[in-house]
């Protein structure tokens, strides 16, 4: 069918075209596969962002597209970097990133390591924890924020539970020093399980034969998990932060439905900030050099990464 | 310190990419500080440095 299929396609190509597609290199044919990719990358990756960076020197405002541009050269830069509530959002995010790292790495590992031992239910176990990743953000937002409630909330009843304080007393969502790790537990709830799954892929990765090795050579469990399983899941650990770095670095929809950045500013992360520059105060230039800032962050933050995580797996 | 010093005059590429990553490092620490305006000023221009160094040095030999 498929011979026949081709066959048809040679016979029904014009002679000219034919001809001039015969004496076609095989590199010139590889560039014709590769050049709708090329293009498609070029026209919605490469373009838009050498687009962005001329608009960050510039005063456009998308709002009104009938007004000539300026150039203001480094202006957008400079009131970016000398302005201190950008810089709390900076430190917004920072704490953001650092906790929902942390904890999702830790928290991650531990349920990998023991979902990895051998018992009766182990795939159930695994289907449920996995469960909260495959919810939307903007529900999980939402969820959480009647889990936080401070009459009704189920999240205040459990802490209340636990330390004997009132429930009503304290409002996660409401409160200025609380409210950042509220947004950091549930994205942790949410997105530990994607850690949790990249690691039970490196231990299941271990051969057995290893592990019975070292216990010829009797090597203690303690020994066993440092030589061992850390090294070997170790890229599989940095492949992890390096995906929910870059994901948390650009975290919004999440944050928005759940504090809306609030209380004061305290939860606005540099996304949040953004968005609001860009598409609620309409100053695209001035945006657009706040979008490369970040942009310029990631990239060479990812680029140390990338290249330590090669050393990583040369060993 | 000497093997270091000597690979960045004989532009290796090893000691340039440290120096880079360290830049890198050094302009995200100054941008998310919570201690000094001054050095979330002057992060961008660190980091930009250090991503930039980064790009053209890993054509370097090693």
């Amino acid at each position: 069918m498929t011979h026949s299929l081709i066959e048809r396609a040679a016979e029904g190509t014009p002679p000219g075209i034919a001809q001039k597609l015969r004496g076609l290199s095989d590199r010139s044919i590889a560039w014709i596969f590769v050049a709708p990719t090329i293009f498609l990358l070029l026209a919605v990756n490469i373009f838009p962002l050498i687009w962005t960076v001329y608009l960050s020197f510039t005063d456009y405002r998308v709002n009104r597209p009938n007004r000539d541009i300026e150039w203001v050269g480094l202006a957008n830069y400079e009131r970016i970097l000398g302005d201190a509530g950008i810089w709390s959002t900076m430190q917004a995010t920072a704490h953001f990133l650092l906790w929902t790292l942390v904890l999702q790495v830790l928290i991650g590992f531990t349920l990998a390591y023991l979902i990895n031992k051998k018992f009766r239910g182990n795939d159930m176990w695994t289907t449920i924890i996995v469960l909260p990743m495959m919810l939307s953000p903007a529900v999980v937002g939402n969820f959480w924020t009647f889990l936080y409630q401070p009459q009704i909330g189920l999240f205040n009843y459990a802490v209340g539970f636990v330390t004997g304080k009132d429930p009503a007393s304290f409002s996660m969502i409401g409160d200025v020093s609380l409210a950042p790790w509220a947004i950091i537990i549930a994205d942790t709830w949410m997105w530990t399980p994607f850690v949790m799954l990249i690691c039970l892929a490196g231990l299941r990765s271990i051969p057995d034969s290893i592990y019975e090795a070292a216990e010829c050579d009797r090597a203690s469990k303690w020994r066993q998990f440092w030589t061992i399983t850390l090294p070997l899941v170790l890229p599989f650990l940095m492949l992890a932060i390096l995906f929910r770095g870059i994901e948390n670095f650009k975290m919004f929809d999440l944050v928005v439905q759940l504090t809306g950045g609030g209380p004061g500013n305290v939860t606005t992360l540099s996304s949040i900030d953004l968005k609001r520059e860009a598409f609620e105060k309409w100053r695209t230039g001035y945006s657009s050099a706040y979008g490369v800032i970040l942009f310029v962050t990631v990239f060479g933050l990812a680029s140390i990464y990338v290249k330590a995580l090669n050393k990583v797996k040369e060993r | 310190m000497t093997g270091f010093l000597n690979g960045l005059l004989r532009l290796r590429r090893g000691p340039w990419e440290m120096l880079a990553s360290i830049l890198i490092a050094l302009g995200v620490v100054m941008l998310m500080q919570p201690f000094a305006l001054a050095l979330y000023t002057w992060s961008f221009l660190v980091t930009l440095t250090g991503t930039v160094m980064f790009v053209v040095v890993s054509h370097f030999p090693e």
